[in-house]
């Protein structure tokens, strides 16, 4: 089931400046698996110790943020997009 | 002071220490934490003393060694240092022995404390060679971004939620800015602006000189200490967004009594938010040290953002400093707005009528002992939010420009007061 996943700027020097990458998934979990298959390195910038998402990463599906979701069991379908973004502010 | 950095040593992990060089980048590359500015202190020590301070222009630059530009300020220099106001009348009617108004309504040049943060992010990204700056903002960062880049001569793109109160999209449009209005909120705003940063080589005000951008905001309580005779106020009252503000006037705090500016003493700052967009508040209630994030349906637009970027910061800063949090509800903000205006003439926008409903919360709740001395942070003007009052506020009472007719309504008004 391929999805697309969208590579924030501070992670492309591990993605090799690739800002989008297609990859077999049918849950976050496994996205964040793939990507670390594929890009080694990258699992523990997006997740803690624990395995929690750490706190200043958002992920969106389809613009939707995992949170809302079922966060890393959040169930994938053909197609997705998924965005993975630092926290930031405004106002 | 050096011509590249200034007072500046570098821009350092919020979370793991990991420092940067100070260029316009705003996360860690190893675990996406926030970056801040590291200073000098000793440097500053030297060069920082009150009698130095009041020699100085009256606005924010007279702090200039804490705010992080390389050299002198080139855009927003008359930003700031704007009144406190002793607020007798609403702290009798708020129940507490002494309170302050820090009036940011007033800020020059677009009426909100967004000027400060704008004019230090412009001026940092002249120094770092930009001559695009861009904004994800509820309304007061837009208006400020549009007007200070057009006194700069820079070009300016802002993007807002596009249900915005008109009165914030005209305050952008007329400064000759690129306004993009998003249909969706404003963490959807943020998160498109996220992605539009990594792909264009603009100065995004609070994505990518978000370090610089985000200090500005500690001119506000820099200015109430000096303001307060060179004193801490016992308790500091702040609208919360994404939370960057209330940390900030922590780390003015902070950095003043460090320097030997202010003496140490105890003091708690406290956290506002509406009901309709309150993950902080109901964190801090809770006793938790994070957040849930949440789908804002509030009329303070300018506090809503679901998913407060230093949201767990400000619940640190509160449980650090004794503070506590509250929110209110629509009308509750309603209510605080007039009550601010009526007692003291000063017409807030919806966020300020937040800050002033959780003050009366806090204050009536003992949270906020009443025989204490308190500072209100009031960030907007109400010129900005009237969409929010229409409706609220009472209404003309018309009549023919008539003596005859004007003595029938007061007479009548006499007879029942409760008429008018």
């Amino acid at each position: 089931m391929p999805v697309n996943v969208r590579i924030p700027t501070p992670l492309r020097k591990l993605t090799n400046e690739q800002e989008l990458v297609q990859i077999e998934a049918k849950t976050i979990s496994e996205v964040i698996t793939e990507l670390q298959g594929r890009f080694p390195g990258i699992q523990e910038r997006l997740v803690d110790e624990k395995g929690e998402v750490r706190r200043f990463v958002n992920v969106y599906v389809n613009e939707e943020d995992i949170r809302f979701l079922q966060n890393q069991a959040t169930t994938l379908k053909d197609g997705d997009e998924i965005s993975i973004i630092p926290a930031i502010a405004g106002g | 002071m050096d011509k590249q950095t200034g007072f500046m040593k570098a821009l350092k992990c919020r979370e793991c220490g990991r420092e940067y060089p100070l260029a316009a980048t705003h996360v860690c590359e190893f675990d996406f934490g926030p970056l801040e500015v590291a200073y000098d202190y000793d440097r500053i020590k030297a060069s920082m003393t009150r009698s130095a301070i009041q020699s100085r222009s009256k606005n924010m630059w007279r702090y200039r060694e804490l705010l992080p530009v390389a050299g002198e300020p080139t855009v927003g220099c008359e930003v700031g240092f704007t009144p406190l106001i002793k607020a007798d009348r609403l702290a009798k009617r708020l129940g507490i022995r002494e309170l302050w108004i820090k009036n940011d309504a007033v800020n020059y040049p677009t009426l909100s404390f967004k000027d400060r943060v704008v004019s230090v992010a412009l001026s940092r990204a002249k120094e770092l060679g930009f001559t695009t700056v861009a904004c994800a903002s509820t309304g007061n960062l837009a208006n400020s971004v549009a007007a200070n880049a057009a006194s700069a001569g820079l070009k300016a793109y802002v993007f807002i939620p596009s249900d915005l109160e008109l009165g914030k999209v005209l305050n952008s449009l007329v400064y000759g800015a690129n306004v993009v209005g998003i249909k969706g909120h404003y963490d959807e705003v943020n998160r498109l602006c996220a992605e539009i940063a990594g792909k264009y080589n603009w100065a995004f005000v609070n994505v990518n000189m978000r370090p610089y951008y985000a200090e500005g905001s500690k001119s506000m309580g820099f200015e109430i200490i000096e303001q307060l005779g060179w004193k801490i106020p016992q308790h500091t009252i702040v609208p919360m967004a994404s939370g960057s503000l209330l940390t900030k006037i922590h780390k003015s705090y902070q950095e003043m009594t460090k320097l030997g500016l202010v003496s140490d003493a105890e003091y708690s700052v406290h956290g506002a938010q509406p009901a309709g967009c309150s993950p902080i508040s109901v964190a801090q209630k809770a006793g938790l040290d994070f957040f849930k994030p949440v789908k804002p349906n509030t009329i303070a637009k300018s506090l809503a953002i679901g998913t407060p970027a230093d949201g767990f910061y400000a619940l640190k800063v509160m449980k650090e400093t004794g503070g506590a949090a509250d929110d209110v509800t629509d009308d509750e903000i309603r209510d605080g707005i007039k009550l601010l205006a009526e007692c003291e003439g000063i017409f807030t926008e919806t966020a300020g009528g937040v800050t002033v409903g959780v003050a009366k919360k806090l204050i009536a709740s003992g949270k906020i002992p009443a025989n204490d001395s308190a500072v209100l942070c009031i960030t907007g003007n109400g010129l900005k939010t009237l969409d929010a009052l229409v409706g609220h506020v009472g209404h003309t009472r018309e009549i023919r420009p008539s003596l005859r007719e004007f003595e029938a309504l007061i007479e009548a008004e006499t007879k029942s007061p409760t008429a008018a």
